[in-house]
């Protein structure tokens, strides 16, 4: 049996290197007496680590000695490829960092721009931002819970999250035209004005989806696998979680209540009644309760943009930014100068450098973005919750069971476009 | 806006950060300070990053250390900056602290002695600028294959073709 004194085995860095796994098995395998090991290589391609994380796994029987999560797989350059688009082109890419959560991605890239350029953005196009904002956070709670579900082995939940999931996404379809890839948010606004009959689909939405949370809940909350499977498993000490850089639900359900929609309210955020939900259990179980509160949550935002959503423009009053409306364009030769302006050179953006952190449904997502005064930013960091959040995994799994690491890894909630850029 | 002109002043915060109690601990090894768009940016030298991590974690309560990244100032000199992203949770403050590094043999003492989220991020920015952290517990590439020539966040590293 694992000797659990062992120096080896308590890793008090909380951090392992691939190397670091490799060298203990070795060392192992040569020093006679030595509890004898096995490397196990979990993913690239491995269906539970929701894309292409790499999990080089040192086992002792059932038991995680070491263990070194291996990123990469999916790097794309997005930052590199900001630095030669517009600024207004760089919102589609926004989209592709953290593919479940599009809106989230748009709106801060969107607002760091505009502190950049001291926008004022008006209160039809913020309302219509935070309610889409939470639209996306239960798109993105819904794939979670599925998949996490199914990881499991609870099959039926993920038919029934993917079900509303459809919803949510016909709603971004009549609004931006796209399911996924929305870039619905622009710099200064909106991109398109609110489509016809939108308050009938968000209401039939917002309507029956309480009750379907509850339906979830119903096949999980008080499930004995489910419970069995969730609770206690996956605890990591709060302090670890802080400073290895975790965020937004895990650190909620560790008992912190942090939330930048609360913290530094964005956006018009600090207009919307809502709680910030915690537990204190700190395991699987209190994140997926986290979580279902925030879609209960976020519901409530929906319902109150729903019903106080202003009238006005969609775009800000900023004619050398936003693009002129197509009417004024084909009649004013001045809107038409600066249709043409925008459109071929973009616009200029005061030199300058900000750092813009909203919550996003994984936890702070933060766009670092230098301007030079030219039409294209300097530098753009992408802040990407999963990339923090996946550095604690040493921490969370060693000394668990193998088992156990699915359960674990779900209830981090990572995107894999969002870890790799 | 001061972070792109001249050399900075030793010692020297501009006014309007006299006040701030932030900056006035970091005073004494600030070389320059600035506060714009309501976010609070203070520069060291090089050599006291990890005396300036400290003091914010322990004495300033900036609890998370939220990024490291860098930016390439080519071809000015110097040319590297690390920037550092710090929050306090409980005040609800970021922080952001910066290093400018030379172009030739950029390297910084690693901020990983402090605060642990440092790893990857320190590696992501060793991976794609090439800026190196002493004593780094396991500095290698993240991003790119082991054997990738050439940093592709340099602004030198060209953004298509086939080879670096």
């Amino acid at each position: 049996m694992l000797d659990t004194k062992d120096p080896a085995v308590i890793n008090d860095g909380g951090i392992t290197s691939e190397l670091e796994v490799e060298r203990d098995h070795d060392q192992r395998e040569h020093t006679p007496g030595a509890t004898k090991t096995m490397v196990l290589n979990m993913g690239p391609q491995h269906p539970s680590t929701h894309g292409v994380l790499r999990l080089l796994l040192e086992l002792d029987g059932e038991t995680i000695v070491k263990a070194a999560p291996d990123i990469g797989y999916l790097h794309t350059g997005i930052e590199k490829e900001f630095e030669v688009k517009t600024y207004q082109q760089g919102v589609t890419l926004t989209d592709r960092i953290d593919y479940l959560a599009p809106l989230s991605n748009n709106l801060c890239y969107c607002l760091a721009a505009e502190k950049l350029l001291g926008l004022e953005i008006p209160p039809l196009a913020q309302w219509t931002r935070v309610m889409l904002s939470e639209f996306t956070r239960l798109n993105s709670h819904l794939v979670w819970l599925g998949t996490h579900a199914i990881d499991i082995g609870a099959m039926s939940v993920f038919l029934y999250c993917f079900r509303e999931r459809e919803e949510i996404l016909r709603v971004f379809e009549m609004f931006s035209g796209q399911r996924m890839m929305t870039s619905y948010f622009r710099i200064g606004g909106l991109a398109l004005p609110h489509p016809r009959g939108w308050q009938k689909r968000v209401k039939d939405f917002v309507d029956i989806f309480a009750s379907r949370v509850d339906e979830y809940e119903e096949l999980l909350t008080s499930n004995r696998i489910w419970t069995g499977r969730t609770k206690g498993i996956g605890y990591i000490p709060l302090e670890d979680m802080i400073d290895l850089g975790v965020t937004g639900p895990m650190l909620r359900a560790a008992g912190l209540k942090i939330d930048i929609r609360k913290d530094a309210p964005y956006s018009s955020y600090e207009k919307f009644d809502f709680e910030v939900p915690t537990r204190t259990e700190n395991d699987v179980f209190s994140r997926y309760v986290v979580r279902i509160e925030e879609m209960r949550q976020s519901l409530r935002i929906i319902k109150q943009a729903l019903e106080g959503m202003p009238s006005g423009s969609h775009q800000a009053d900023a004619p050398g930014i936003v693009l002129p409306d197509r009417e004024k364009m084909k009649t004013q030769m001045e809107a038409l100068i600066y249709h043409f302006k925008i459109v071929t050179e973009g616009f200029r953006v005061p030199e300058g450098e900000v750092y813009m952190p909203i919550e996003s449904p994984r936890g702070e997502v933060g766009c670092y973005m230098v301007s030079d005064g030219t039409q294209k930013p300097y530098r753009v960091h992408w802040r990407g919750p999963s990339f923090g959040n996946l550095q604690a995994i040493p921490k969370m799994i060693e000394g668990t069971l193998i088992a156990d690491v699915i359960a674990g890894l779900g209830s981090m909630d990572f995107v894999l476009g969002d870890t790799d850029r | 806006m001061s972070f792109r002109k001249g050399a900075p002043v030793s010692g020297m915060l501009p006014d309007e950060l006299q006040e701030n109690p932030t900056a006035a601990a970091l005073a004494d090894i600030a070389t320059t300070g600035n506060l714009a768009y309501g976010e609070l940016t203070i520069e060291v030298a090089p050599s006291s990053i990890l005396e300036a991590l400290r003091r914010a974690k322990h004495q300033l309560g900036f609890e998370r250390l939220s990024t490291v990244t860098g930016v390439d100032r080519f071809p000015a000199e110097p040319r590297f900056e690390v920037v550092y992203h710090l929050q306090a949770i409980q005040r609800r403050e970021w922080l952001r602290l910066k290093v400018r590094l030379p172009g030739a043999n950029p390297e910084v003492e690693s901020a990983f002695a402090v605060y642990r989220s440092a790893n990857w991020y320190e590696r992501e920015t060793f991976d794609l600028f090439g800026i190196r952290f002493l004593n780094h517990p396991d500095l290698r590439r993240i991003m790119m294959p082991d054997d990738w020539p050439g940093h592709p966040l340099r602004k030198d590293y060209p953004v298509t073709g086939e080879r670096y």
